[in-house]
Formats: C-alpha cells, structure tokens, sequence
C-alpha cells in the first residue's frame, strides 16, 4: 500500500476535518439521490422514491461513524466531539462541576505544594559543579559515650583533618570547617557577624569560582600568619555596596587587620549556612593533640570513587591517625580503639536535608493518600452521575455508539475535570507554597530555593491525568456496556436497585474510611508527641519573659582573663539596673540554642580506674552565679554558685540530677564529694546539684552535666582561666521581647564597652518554639491532612447514603405501608453506614499499624501502635459516619408510603 | 430475480476492486455494477459499501476525484491504482484457486476416492 497516499489522506482529515466530514455527507446523499432516480424510473413518486431509498440505505449516522474510522478522521474527531459533548455535560450540571472541581483542585494543589518543597528541598540537586561527589565526612564513635552525638556523629579533630587530607587515596580535596560569629569592628557600628571558618580544601570541593579575587588556601592557613577572609557576595553588596576595589581593602575582624581576598558569588550558601564572611583555620601542627573532636569534614570523590570505597579509605587512616599523633606525654594513643571510630560518609545533600527529609516524605504521603479519598469522592460523584445518564448512554449505544465511544466519551469527560482541577490546582499549590514556606519550621533547609517550578508543574499535569483516569475508569468501564433492553425498559422506573449495583460505592466508601484513619491516626500520633513534649521540663520557666544575648570578648579586644570577667560582671549590673529588668545572668549557653558545646571527660573520687582507662564524657556547661534562678531551672540540693566562689577561685562545680545519683546514689549524697577532669589535676567539691535539662532537644534525653563557674583557675599554668568570652546573657523581665527593652540592654551593654557586638537577640520562648519547629510542622500538616480527609470521608458517606436512600424510596415506602416502624428504617439506614464504617476502621487499623512504623523517628512519649490514639480516632470514625448517615436515615424516616408508591 | 446471497467477509473489497477495474465509477455506480456482474445474484448492504471505498482509498489502492454523473449530478468517481491493479490481481487469482479447490472438493463422488 502507498504510504505516501495514506499519509496525505491521514493528514488532510487532520489538518481538515470539516471537508472531508462535508465530502462524506455529500455522497452519501448523492447516492441516496442516485437510488431515488432509479426507484422514480420504475414508476414511484419522488417523494416515496426518496423515502424508500433512506430506508434502504439504512442508519446513515452509523454509516458515517464508519466512514470516518475509515477515513481516519475519527479519532479527532470523536475527541473534538466528546470534548463539546464533555463541556456541555458540565455545564449543565454546575452543582457536581463545581463540588468536583473543588476537590480536585484543593486536592491536586495540595499534593503540587507540598511535592515542590519535596523537590526543592530533596530531589534537586545541590547548587555546586558535580554535586554528587561531595561528601560529608562523618563519623561515628559508638564507644565515645555523649561525645558524638546522633546528628553529627564524631566531628573532626584538626589531627585527623591533616592525616586524612594527606594520607588519602579517594579523595580529590577535603577539608574541615566550623562556623562562628564574629566581631567586625570600624566600618559602621560594631556588628557580629556570621563567619565560616575553612581549611584548605573546602572551597576546592565546593568548586564555586569566587566572583572577585581568589580562595582562600593553603597559603592563608600559616600559624599568626596574615589574616585573609573572603566576603559573602550579600555582606559585600551590604556593607561596602558592591564596590570592585573591596579586594586587597583591609578590614578589622575580632580587632585584628584582615585582608579581603574575594568575594564569593550571589547564591553561594555554605553547605546550608548562610555567611557573611569566610575565615581560614589556622592550626599550628606542633601544638595538635588528637583530641579536639569539633571540625565538619567535606571532601570530594575522585571521580568514580564510590563512596564505600572511601569509607574503606578513612578506615584505614584512622590508625595511621592514632599512631602520628598524641594527647601529650604519658598518654596512649591507643584509647581511641575503644570509641570504635568508623567512618560513614554520606552524600552532602543528605547532610544538608537532614532529619527534615523523613518529616517531608512523612508530609508527601499523607497528602497522597488524601488526593486518593479525593478521586474516591469524585469516582463516588461520578458513579451517581453516570447511573443518572444510563438511559442517555443506553440510547446513544441503540443507535450505534460503540462502546470504545462510550468510554472515551466518559474518559473525556474526566480528563476535562482533571486538567481543569488542575490548573485550579496549581493556584492553590501557588498559595500553599507560600503558607508551608511560612508555616515550615525556620531551620528547613534550602528555604530560599523552594518554588514552583517546571518540575512541579508537570508533576501537577501527570497528577491530574493519573487522577482522571483513576476516577474516570471505573465509571466508564462499568458503565460502558449498559443492558440496553434492561435500561431502556425501565424507563422512568425507579427499579429497587439491587447489591451489585452499589458494590462499587460501597468499596470506595470503605476505602475512604480506611484511609482517613490512617491519616488522623498519624495526626493523632503528632498531637499525643506534641501533649508528650509540652510536659517535658525544659529546665526553664516562664520562657516569654526571658530576653537573651550573644556577647563575645575575643581575646584581642581584651586579653586579661579578670578584666573579661569584671566586664561581664559589670554588664549583668548595667542589665539589672534596666527597668522592668528582675535578674540577669550569664552561662556558656541556654538549652536547646544549638551551640557548639563542650565535652570533657570525669573522674569521681574514690572510683578505680585502669590505667589509660578513659571515663565517660560529660557535658560542660559554664555559668554565672543567678544563672539557674534567672532561668528558672530548680537547684535540687545544696546552693549556687556565688561571686566568692568566682573571685576566689574556689574549686566547685555543680552537678546534673542524673550525674549525681549515677555517681553517689542520691542527689543529696552527692553534695560534698569530689571529682576532677584528668587524673593530674585537683579535687573539685560539688556544691549543688541541678535538675535534668534537656539540652539538646526536649526529644532527648537529658544529659549528665557538669556545672562550673565562668571564671575557673588556669590549670596549666598560673593565674585564672576563662573558658566563657562567648556567653549567652539571660535577663528576666515582663518587657522581654519589645524595642524599648532591647534598646535600653544594648545602651547598657555599650556603656560598659561600646565595641561589644550584640547577636543572637531573642527571647527564650523563640528558641523553644524553634525547637518545637519539627514537630510542630508535622503537626499542622499532618492536622491539615486528617481534617480534609475527616471532611472527604464525612461528604463520601453521606453521599453514598442519601443517594442510596433516594433509590430506596419505593422499597422503604412499601415496607412502611405494610407495616415497618419509622425507627426499623432508621435504623436500617443507619445500619448500612455504619457497616461500611466499621469495615473501614477495621482495615484501616491494620493498614495504620502497618505505616505508622515508618514515623517513629517523628515520635516523642507515644509509640506508634499507641492504643489510646487508635481507639480515639476509630471512635471519632464511627461517630462522623453515624452523623453523615443520620441525616439521609432522617430523610427515609419521612417517606409517605403513599407518595412512594404513587410515583411509580 | 435470482435468490440472492451474502457475501463473506473480505469480499466486498474484491468486488469492489473489480467492478471499478472495468471503468470509473461513483458510489451508486459501484453498487450497480456489482448487482450487474453477479447477475444480482450479490446483495449489498448500501451504506456498508461506502466505509469499504474510503478503507481502500485510504490503503491507496483506489484513488477519488470528483466530477459530474450521467444524470448531472455532482459525484465522486473511483477508479484504480497500480497497487489496486496489483491487489486485485492476486485477490482474483486467490479466490480462483479457492473456489476451484472447493469446488473439487465437492465434486468428488465416492468412487474417486
């Protein structure tokens, strides 16, 4: 056959529909014509002649049917048809357009919303060149008790970074990198600023050309050598409004002359911290000891390097690490084997999307499953509306519709709702982006890069098309063969309806329920965590009312360790005299402000101990005398630091809760005994010991801490020590939070010393509700998608019942008459709903206990087969659908036998 | 009138093929020709003729261009392609082979066996 004939008879019925459609008509009425002269030859009259051969001829619209498929017009054709057909069919019935619409769309927006923070956040790649071989050098040390913790495992030692980075075979650059604040003084006013801190290499992972000037390197890493820094392309066009000449410009960072040597470009976020400036780590390698666990790794893979292949590399430089270096004399470098040090380097971005990945995908599942009671809903809306057009479809098939017609006419009809759905959907999921990136816990990562893009959109357009067909199919094949004699006899006959005509509703019914108790289960699940987590003691009271401060003295500004301490001394005096201002004090930080923290090891008085044996870290915490009473966190026995105890240098410490019955059985057995750091070192008296806190996060559980004073004596050489120049300064007070009390603290603060930069301004409450933020979220969404789901399930039953009641009319109207009591049908209906209700529950309970597993990392105080939830939502269940079936049941209560009766 | 018979499915298109081999003709045309060369013998569904000659114009083995009929008439006339030519060729020589092995087949009588 001659394709070239075949394509240009394809493409002029494509490009050309109408003519050929008007070529087809026109002989076929020629031929009708044709016939009529012969039959008016043998002796008819025109008019029977004509009539005659239309009868001959047959049904002429079943012919051009034909014609078209032959002609190949068809499929177009029908499409363009069923399309008109589809509008018209909506527009007739504005009320299920509407309902049907809303729910796709709420229901498609929804899901657009919540998958554009998915992609965003974990689909897209990172913003470097070749981000798939950056790595994130972590660790992990089961044996370092407390030292590594869950999060960040076994952090870096600069020891280990010059090991690594030297004696490695996969890598093709790595570093280490902190972050800081810094002062930056002689520009404006004094301003802290956010610095990361990098060796050589972590830019050269990283691989972003700065915009201006060079990396910082190697060369910029010397012991008191110069001071480089680079700037954030934000703090450059902040501070010195883009100015090109900035490069070689010297400015004074923590009082000390830094040259600018680049500027990083527009964009440039560090791993997921945002800077202002980028500082170079100076370590001196004479004076490394092994320990010092506080450095991030990054590297790069060489290429084809798969990341078990590095681990395996890593693994084997940790005793080359061991052997090169030493804590000092008299050591053994050897103790590290029991913290059984193992490297698991992960991908960046997983380092960078966190724990909030679970939390997303958590989020994106339910919303999947409330897309699904949507297309339920909408199948269920369909179903109703296709029974109404039976006879409609069962007359097009008697005149010749084949079933392929019908079928695509009703898929048609669907996919128009979908599409439509759809672009009202990507409205919603418009708005609901701006509300999750408003309502989403502050600390979500790649924030800044969430939007909606290309790839959402077409998630959007393949949802509505999967949705449509999902919600579309089962109508259209059950549908598409009606039993024609059986329709069109029962015209106008409400026949009772039998089982199986309403077995599909029922199952969708059932399906609903099941899968709104799974999604308020695990609602239910996030209020029982967030109850759990409200009871928890955080250690502090009253946060509305505590104002806190960052203020750093870096040793440069001020070197003398007493004149530090009598600046802090006389700053808390300048606070306590702010009006309105009950109490200030100062400690190495709040809980859960997710500073840095320090560790070191304990040795309690009178315990045996190996030689070379390592005791478990603990948790340090520095703090001025008041700083428990200001924070409102409970001395359990003994007393609180005071001033003496500072000046003096007297050596006490104070005690967690959990520290001092591990170490001596009661707390208050503990007050008088005696500990100390390392085994050279002298005896410290513990004076008070403090309730448990929860440091880190209310979720965990709360350290052993060791409590000491701000100002401690120089154990290493003569004189005092001050390990806190960066303190968190609290200040309790009823104007905690507003202007004026800011104001007048930072006024305070200046007068003691004006080149004092203020950071991390907030009251206490801020820091709590961020890290509820995780929770929370989960919470709100996950509260979102059981109220929808609620509503869906409430409107599916209530539909699937008074339409069932309607249908039933004549049946209930025939046993009232011959004699049922109103209540026998109200209860008959309500029966019906409730069955389908409790099925629901029942499969839905299995399937939650099955799923609920996977949020057990999002869970606090509840486990996740939690009976007390289960029970509550299953009971909540029931009670919806015996209220969605009370109405209908009223309803069928009120049927006149007569009138039911007559109607037929 | 001699009593007519159905045709068997993927006749019609030989028919078809045929009766346009002898000359151009529209739609009617066809239809009459056929009854002609079959002694009427053939009954022809009408309207089932005209989705046969757009199947076979669409397989380009008829080509459609329209003109005028006898009785002045606009019409769309058919005649044959080479490939058509071809088709009917070996269609023809397919049913002759056929109906001439059936044919034997039923001719035999007992003896021949």
């Amino acid at each position: 056959m001659s394709f070239r004939s075949s394509l240009r008879s394809s493409l002029s019925s494509i490009f050309n529909p109408l003519r050929v459609e008007n070529d087809t008509d026109e002989e076929l009425r020629a031929h009708v014509e044709n016939r009529a002269d012969d039959l008016e030859r043998s002796g008819l009259t025109r008019a029977e002649a004509e009539r005659r051969a239309r009868i001959e001829f047959g049904a002429h619209e079943k012919f051009r049917e034909e014609c078209r498929e032959a002609n190949g017009a068809h499929f177009l054709h029908a499409l363009s048809q069923d399309f008109r057909f589809g509008l018209r069919m909506l527009r007739k019935s504005p009320g299920f357009t509407a309902v049907a619409l809303l729910t796709i769309a709420i229901g498609i927006g929804a899901n657009s919303a919540v998958f554009s923070v998915v992609n965003s956040v974990l689909l897209k790649p990172l913003h470097y060149p070749k981000p798939e071989d950056l790595v994130a050098l972590h660790q992990v040390a089961p044996g370092a008790a407390g030292l590594a913790d869950f999060e960040n495992g076994l952090l870096l030692s600069p020891s280990m970074y010059f090991t690594y980075a030297e004696q490695n075979r996969t890598f093709e650059s790595l570093g280490v990198w902190t972050t800081d604040i810094s002062n930056v003084t002689g520009l404006a006013e004094p301003e802290q600023v956010r610095a990361v801190v990098v060796s050589d290499g972590v830019l050269q992972s990283l691989s972003v050309a700065p915009q201006l000037g060079r990396w910082l390197m190697a060369t910029d890493q010397t012991p008191r050598g110069p001071q480089r820094v680079m700037l954030s392309y934000g703090y450059w066009q902040r501070r010195f409004g883009g100015d090109r000449g900035v490069v070689g410009r010297n400015i004074m960072v923590d009082s000390q002359s830094a040259e600018v040597v680049g500027v990083m470009p527009k964009g440039f976020r560090f791993v997921d911290t945002d800077f202002d400036l980028v500082e170079a780590l100076q370590f001196d390698r004479t004076k490394l000891i092994l320990a010092g666990f506080g450095f991030h790794g990054i590297a790069r893979l060489k290429a084809g390097t798969t990341i078990a292949q590095a681990n395996a590399d890593v693994a084997r430089m940790v005793p080359i690490w061991m052997n090169s270096w030493s804590n000092g004399p008299g050591t053994d470098p050897h103790v590290y084997e029991k913290w059984r040090i193992t490297p698991m380097l992960r991908p960046l971005k997983q380092e960078v999307t966190g724990n909030m990945s679970e939390v997303l995908w958590v989020v994106m599942g339910t919303i999947g499953l409330v897309m699904l009671i949507a297309c339920a809903n909408v199948t269920n809306l369909l179903l109703v509306r296709v029974e109404a057009r039976q006879q409609e479809l069962a007359v097009r098939t008697a005149l010749g519709a084949g079933w392929r017609r019908i079928v695509s006419g009703l898929l048609v009809e669907s996919l128009m709702l979908g599409v439509m759905g759809g672009v009202l959907g990507v409205a919603v999921a418009h708005n609901g982006v701006r509300f999750l990136v408003a309502a989403g816990p502050a600390n979500l990562p790649r924030l800044s890069e969430i939007s909606v893009d290309g790839r959402t959109l077409g998630f959007t357009l393949l949802l509505s098309v999967v949705s449509s067909l999902l919600f579309g199919l089962i109508p259209a094949l059950k549908y598409a063969r009606p039993r024609t004699s059986l329709v069109l006899g029962s015209v106008g006959r409400t026949i009772s309806t039998s089982r199986e005509r309403h077995r599909a509703r029922n199952v969708l019914v059932v399906a609903q329920v099941a899968m709104a108790l799974v999604l308020l289960v695990s609602a239910g699940l996030m209020i029982r965590t967030f109850q759990a987590l409200r009871t928890v003691d955080p250690g502090f009271a009253d946060a509305r009312h505590l104002q806190l401060m960052r203020i750093g003295i870096p040793d440069s500004l001020i070197h003398e360790t007493q004149r530090v301490m009598r600046i802090q001394n006389d700053i808390l005096d300048k606070l306590e005299a702010v009006p309105g201002v009950k109490s200030a004090a100062f400690g190495s930080e709040m809980p859960m402000e997710g500073f840095d923290s320090e560790w070191d090891t304990v040795f309690v008085e009178g315990k045996a101990y190996q030689k070379g044996e390592i005791p478990p870290l603990h948790f340090y915490k520095h703090m001025s005398p008041g700083f428990l009473a200001t924070a409102g966190t409970r001395i359990i026995s003994g007393r609180d630091f005071t001033w003496d105890d500072v000046y003096g240098l007297r050596p006490v410490v104070m005690v967690s809760e959990n520290l001092a019955r591990e170490g001596w059985g009661t707390p208050e057995n503990a007050i008088g005994k005696r500990l100390k750091e390392d085994l050279g070192l002298p005896w410290r008296e513990v004076i008070g010991v403090v309730q448990d806190v929860p440091e880190r996060a209310l979720q965990e559980k709360p350290p052993a801490i060791i409590y000491w004073p701000p100002m401690v004596e120089n154990l290493f050489g003569g004189g005092p020590a001050q390990p806190t120049r960066v303190a968190t300064f609290v200040v309790r007070s009823e104007r905690a939070g507003t202007e004026g009390l800011l104001r007048e603290m930072r006024q305070a603060v200046w007068s003691v010393n004006a080149s004092l930069p203020l950071a991390a301004v907030r009251t206490m409450q801020e820091v709590y509700d961020k890290s509820m933020a995780r929770t929370s979220f989960t919470l709100v969404m996950l509260g979102i998608a059981g109220a929808m789901a609620l509503l869906l399930g409430l409107i599916g039953i209530y539909g699937v019942i008074s339409y069932t009641v309607s249908q039933r009319q004549r049946e209930i109207g025939i046993r009232l008459a011959v004699g049922a009591q109103r209540e026998d049908v109200l209860q008959m209906v309500l029966s019906q709903g409730t069955k389908m209700a409790l099925v629901g529950v029942a499969i839905g309970i299995g399937v939650a206990l099955a799923l609920a597993r996977l949020m057990t990392g999002l869970l606090f105080g509840v486990t996740a087969h939690d009976p007390v939830t289960f029970a509550a939502v299953a009971a909540l269940l029931v009670s919806v659908a015996l209220l969605a079936c009370y109405i209908p049941a009223r309803r069928a209560t009120r049927v006149d036998p007569m009138v039911a009766l007559r109607y037929e | 009138m001699p009593s007519q018979a159905q045709i068997l499915p993927g006749m019609l298109d030989l028919l078809i093929l045929k009766a346009v081999s002898l000359g151009p003709l529209h739609g009617y045309g066809v239809l009459l020709r056929i009854e002609q060369i079959s002694q009427g013998a053939l009954l022809i569904e009408q309207g089932a003729l005209y989705p046969a000659l757009f199947r076979l114009v669409r397989q380009g083995l008829l080509k459609a261009s329209w003109g005028t009929s006898d009785n002045n008439r606009r019409a769309k006339f058919y005649e044959l392609t080479s490939a058509g030519r071809k088709r009917l060729r070996e269609e023809a020589d397919g049913w002759n082979r056929l109906a001439a092995a059936i044919a034997s087949a039923l001719n035999t009588r007992a003896e021949e066996v």
